[in-house]
């Protein structure tokens, strides 16, 4: 998903039909085309031989391939309504090549061997072209073929599989929840991914996966036509890197505070009823005092934090240059990590980036350049220790493989180095939220993401949320409203006061990260537990027009 | 696919729609090549080519409605796509919000959203521009990253009522920012046209360049409100915001910037300085944009913001047709009346104020007030007596297009100018505004 798309979701409960949006994303489907098998194996590596040998003829001296067929699966409702239920599936091949030491790259929708080799004859010669505007060729990491491998994400049922019924159903129980519990407009959806890529190498790789990912989510406003005041609370699902088990709620992922927090499934009936209410709370709510307050970060809050203020300042590529011109560069420079002693944040904080955790969204065997998938320090004990690398950059840090951070978001685009999952690890001691919440003497309890902004060297930030409550002498007083915080990342890191222990440690996501030029988008997901910050600046953010 | 005539177009989607069997059948199609070169750290990174077509069919029985795509063009791919769409709207439950398909619609002349320079840019002419861009970086001792994006393409549509509508357009987006060595100085610039012979590469990267070396050492001053001079590229951001956020359905439900209370809207009052006049028109020579939009209803000249008042909603055409209304469609594109003083000018009649040239990472905070957030890039400036005094830290601001455009000082005469964060084209005049509010202080350059 573009991140104009994305905007397209967050707006979705101003805008009308969301259709047009869809066409971009492949062919719209009958439901069950998705589930048939698509071409097998055997072909797959056929068609991928054809291409290797196309680009080596044409003088390419590496080559990949990757067949990709991209499915997605939406069902949106509104209140009593379905607006839309699209299947779309997008297939075809992208060839990279390295020629005359550029890079060049070619896709085809059309998988004949001629189209094949057409395409490869052009990514050879768009490298060949482009030679003459390097510095220096291109020195890609040793990488060992791994012969004919597949892998699959873990899951329970086929989300794919279930009857569009069933989720119809669903989204309009979640709206009825919504809406007998006061809510005045509700919005719902279920966003399946499923992508199933095949990649081979002129290393000798031969690579299937199959992957797939869940994101079911809704948006309400709750208005109060006497002021013309109104507010909205968002859901506190997390995007999934699992099948439709997700939506099987388990007594024992809830975690009962002041809304119910979900784990590792999620009870969408239950929270759009809090929502409901909660966002007629909201209306109410005092406004926000601006000062200085201690904040207790709920992980459905924190994993954003972590992904703007973490994930991509360690991205290798930002710190480089090579994103100058858009996403931005990246305050944690080469030298502050050769001194070895770049306090980053205070000794509490330890973050890991990670490529195989169980329901994540980056979880995967292999990434599109055919690395194995792995995990790795960013930040220990508060040290900025390494990057996220891909194969043409880890000659840069010294390394000799590549740390597998390489994606694309579909056969069409070009894979470059893209955020694996980073994560905050929970605290060593037995601690809980409410453990945390005592030790504030004046704070605020944010669950739930809300808006946000960071500068292109990632140093300061502004995040809202979806729920706010106030601390005082270490207990709930009630629900603000207006709520934003600032801060520097490295002030912020160092701030933190204290992690909940490894019980309350839950995922966050995205599935719209955006990066490049042309743009794409990546799914991550970030853990964490309950965070204590000290001392942090909190605005607020009510105005008044007209 | 090739590029369809509209003659070629026209024939096409009749063969389409005589397969058709539903109550209404639809027919879209479009295609687009697009091509592009991105450079970073002085040297060419990535560059690629793609062709994407695609034909979408929708079939309606009542109010159900089916929509299935190919990119196929046989005869038995075309009637395997209205077959599918048929059978997709037999099982769709019936939408209580469809709206009949339009019959044969007016469109005013094509406007001149093609153009035979652009269609013709090729690999060589991207690496040409991109050695360009480099050799003024290069020779001044910084570091440029730039992107150059070239597209042409044709859309078509027709459907079972008569209704039929073609058009054909090309765009080129350059943008670019060049670094100081050191990594304290950076500067941007950003250029976007229909027509290519209208690009010089060359003279943005010089401006993006100057910036880059005159941004370099900059001094903190504290955050507050200024008076600030907002170039295009800046001030674009802000209001595509403000734009696309005008919604009629959602000011009428109550959840808008335009609503109020008791269930009203804002439509017919005055919420900024007179001379704010926003419109959009798909005939202006300057940035033309097609006649028609996707559902098939006409693009006219439309002014949202008169004089500081709010003239018009763009409307869906089932929430139009609930409150009996003219069903005008979301602009293409938009026009911002000016002034006649050129930026430096404005500088010049600056006594104490900051010259911003880029934001960056606008987020909504607020949807009742329009608040946004977001900060200063690339290029901010203290200019004191109508003079650029020294560069500044980067700011981010929280403030609202609203209020902002109510503190209008002066404008300049308007520049065709694309968006860093949607990539979309407007015509904005560079801006004075008083009171702007910068909340915090960043580090990053």
């Amino acid at each position: 998903m573009k991140r104009r798309d994305f905007l397209y979701f967050s707006g979705l409960g101003a805008a009308g039909s969301i259709l047009p949006g869809f066409t971009t994303m492949g062919n719209i489907i009958r439901p069950e085309q998705a589930l048939e098998p698509g071409i097998d194996v055997a072909q797959k590596k056929r068609l991928a031989d054809v291409a290797l040998n196309a680009a080596r003829s044409k003088g390419a001296t590496y080559t990949d391939v990757r067949i990709g067929r991209y499915l997605n699966q939406f069902v949106v409702t509104r209140e009593e309504k379905v607006e839309n239920i699209v299947n779309t599936e997008s297939f075809g091949m992208g060839i990279r090549v390295i020629a005359n030491g550029s890079w060049g790259f070619a896709a085809t929708d059309q998988l004949d061997n001629d189209s094949i080799a057409k395409a490869a004859a052009m990514a050879v010669s768009i490298a060949k072209e482009n030679a003459r505007l390097l510095k220096e060729p291109v020195q890609l990491a040793p990488q060992k073929g791994y012969g004919e491998v597949s892998w699959k994400t873990p899951i329970e049922k086929n989300a794919f599989e279930v009857p569009i019924k069933e989720k119809v159903d669903l989204l309009l129980g979640v709206s009825d929840a919504a809406m007998k519990a006061g809510a005045n407009y509700i919005t719902s959806l279920l966003f399946l991914v499923n992508e199933q890529k095949y990649f081979a190498s002129t290393d000798g790789s031969y690579i299937e996966q199959d992957i797939h990912r869940i994101w079911p989510a809704f948006f309400i406003t709750k208005i109060d036509a006497a002021t013309g005041k109104f507010e909205t609370r968002n859901s506190l699902s997390a995007p999934s890197g699992m099948g439709y088990e997700y939506l099987s709620a388990k007594p024992q992922d809830k975690i009962k505070s002041v809304t119910t927090l979900y784990k590792k499934s999620y009870d969408m009936l239950e929270d759009a009823r809090l929502a409901g209410a909660q966002a007629g709370e909201k209306l109410k709510a005092k406004s926000v005092e601006p000062g200085k307050y201690d904040l207790i970060l709920d992980p459905s809050h924190l994993w954003l934090t972590i992904h703007e203020s973490v994930g991509h300042p360690t991205e290798l590529d930002r710190v480089l240059g090579y994103e100058a011109n858009f996403a931005g560069t990246s305050f944690l420079t080469l030298d502050k990590w050769q001194t070895k002693k770049f306090n980053f944040g205070n000794k509490l904080v330890n973050i890991k980036a990670d490529r195989l955790q169980p329901g994540s969204l980056g979880a995967m065997g292999y990434d599109d350049e055919g690395v194995k998938c792995g995990q790795w320090d960013l930040i220990k004990d508060g040290v900025l220790v390494n990057y996220q690398v891909i194969r043409d950059q880890a000659h840069i840090l010294g390394l000799n493989a590549s740390q597998g951070c390489c994606y694309a978001d579909s056969w069409s685009s070009v894979q470059f180095q893209r955020m694996p999952n980073v994560s905050l690890q929970p605290g060593r001691e037995k601690k809980s939220i409410d453990d945390l919440i005592k030790g504030v003497e004046k704070g605020i309890y944010i669950i739930g993401d809300g808006s946000f902004s960071i500068d292109q060297q990632r140093y300061n930030f502004q995040f809202g949320g979806q729920l706010f409550y106030e601390i005082k002498n270490g207990k709930i007083a009630g629900m603000l409203k207006d709520v934003a915080y600032q801060s520097n990342t490295q002030e912020f890191w160092n701030s933190c006061a204290g992690i909940a222990d490894e019980s309350d440690y839950r995922l966050g996501g995205a599935f719209g990260d955006g990066k490049g030029q042309p743009m794409q988008s990546n799914a991550v997901s970030h853990g964490s537990a309950t965070t204590h910050f000290k001392n942090v600046n909190v605005i607020n953010t009510a105005r008044k027009i007209g | 696919m090739p590029l369809l005539t509209q003659d070629q177009a026209r024939e096409l989607l009749k063969k389409v729609l005589a397969y058709s069997k539903a109550d209404e059948c639809e027919v879209n199609i479009s295609f687009g090549q697009n091509a592009n070169i991105r450079y970073a750290r002085n040297a060419v990174s990535t560059s690629g080519s793609i062709g994407q077509s695609s034909l979408v069919v929708s079939s309606a029985y009542g109010k159900k409605l089916g929509i299935a795509t190919i990119n196929e063009f046989d005869d038995a791919s075309l009637e395997k796509v209205v077959r599918r769409s048929e059978e997709l709207a037999q099982l769709a439950p019936e939408n209580p919000e469809y709206m009949p398909m339009l019959g044969p619609q007016q469109y005013a002349a094509s406007s001149k959203t093609w153009d035979e320079g652009t269609a013709a840019i090729d690999a060589k002419y991207r690496a040409d521009a991109v050695e360009q861009s480099l050799k003024i970086s290069k020779d001044s001792g910084l570091t440029a990253a730039g992107f150059l994006e070239d597209s042409r393409g044709f859309s078509a549509m027709m459907n079972s009522k008569g209704l039929f509508a073609y058009n054909t357009n090309t765009r080129v987006n350059f943008n670019v920012t060049v670094r100081t060595e050191d990594g304290k100085g950076s500067g941007y610039a950003s250029k976007g046209f229909t027509d290519v012979s209208k690009l010089d590469v060359a003279a943005a990267t010089s401006v993006a360049a100057q910036k880059a070396k005159g941004s370099a050492e900059a001094r903190a001053i504290e955050p507050g409100k200024y008076t600030v001079i907002l170039e295009p590229a800046a001030a674009i951001v802000l209001l595509e915001n403000l734009l696309y956020s005008m919604d009629a359905r959602s000011a009428d439900e109550g959840r808008s910037f335009l609503s109020k209370p008791g269930g009203t809207t804002r439509l017919g009052e005055k919420l900024m300085d007179e001379r704010v006049t926003i419109y959009s028109d798909p005939q202006n020579p300057e940035l033309p944009t097609a006649p028609w939009n996707g559902d098939g209803r006409p693009q006219e000249k439309v002014t949202w913001i008169d004089k500081g008042s709010i003239r018009n909603l763009p409307y869906s055409r089932f929430w139009a047709q609930k409150k009996g209304v003219k069903a005008v469609p979301f602009p293409d594109g938009f026009i911002m009346e000016g002034g006649s003083q050129s930026l430096e000018q404005l500088i010049a009649g600056t006594e104490k104020g900051v010259l911003v040239t880029r934001l960056w990472y606008i987020r909504e905070v607020d949807p009742q007030s329009l608040l946004l957030t977001g900060l200063t890039r690339d290029g901010t400036f203290y200019i004191e007596n109508g003079k650029i005094k020294f560069p500044i830290k980067n700011f981010r601001f929280n403030e609202s297009p609203v209020i902002m455009l109510n503190n209008l000082d002066a404008l300049g005469i308007p520049q065709r100018t694309v968006s860093g964060e949607s990539n979309s084209h407007a015509l904005i005049p560079p801006m004075r505004i008083r009171d702007f509010t910068f909340s915090s202080l960043s580090d990053a350059v």
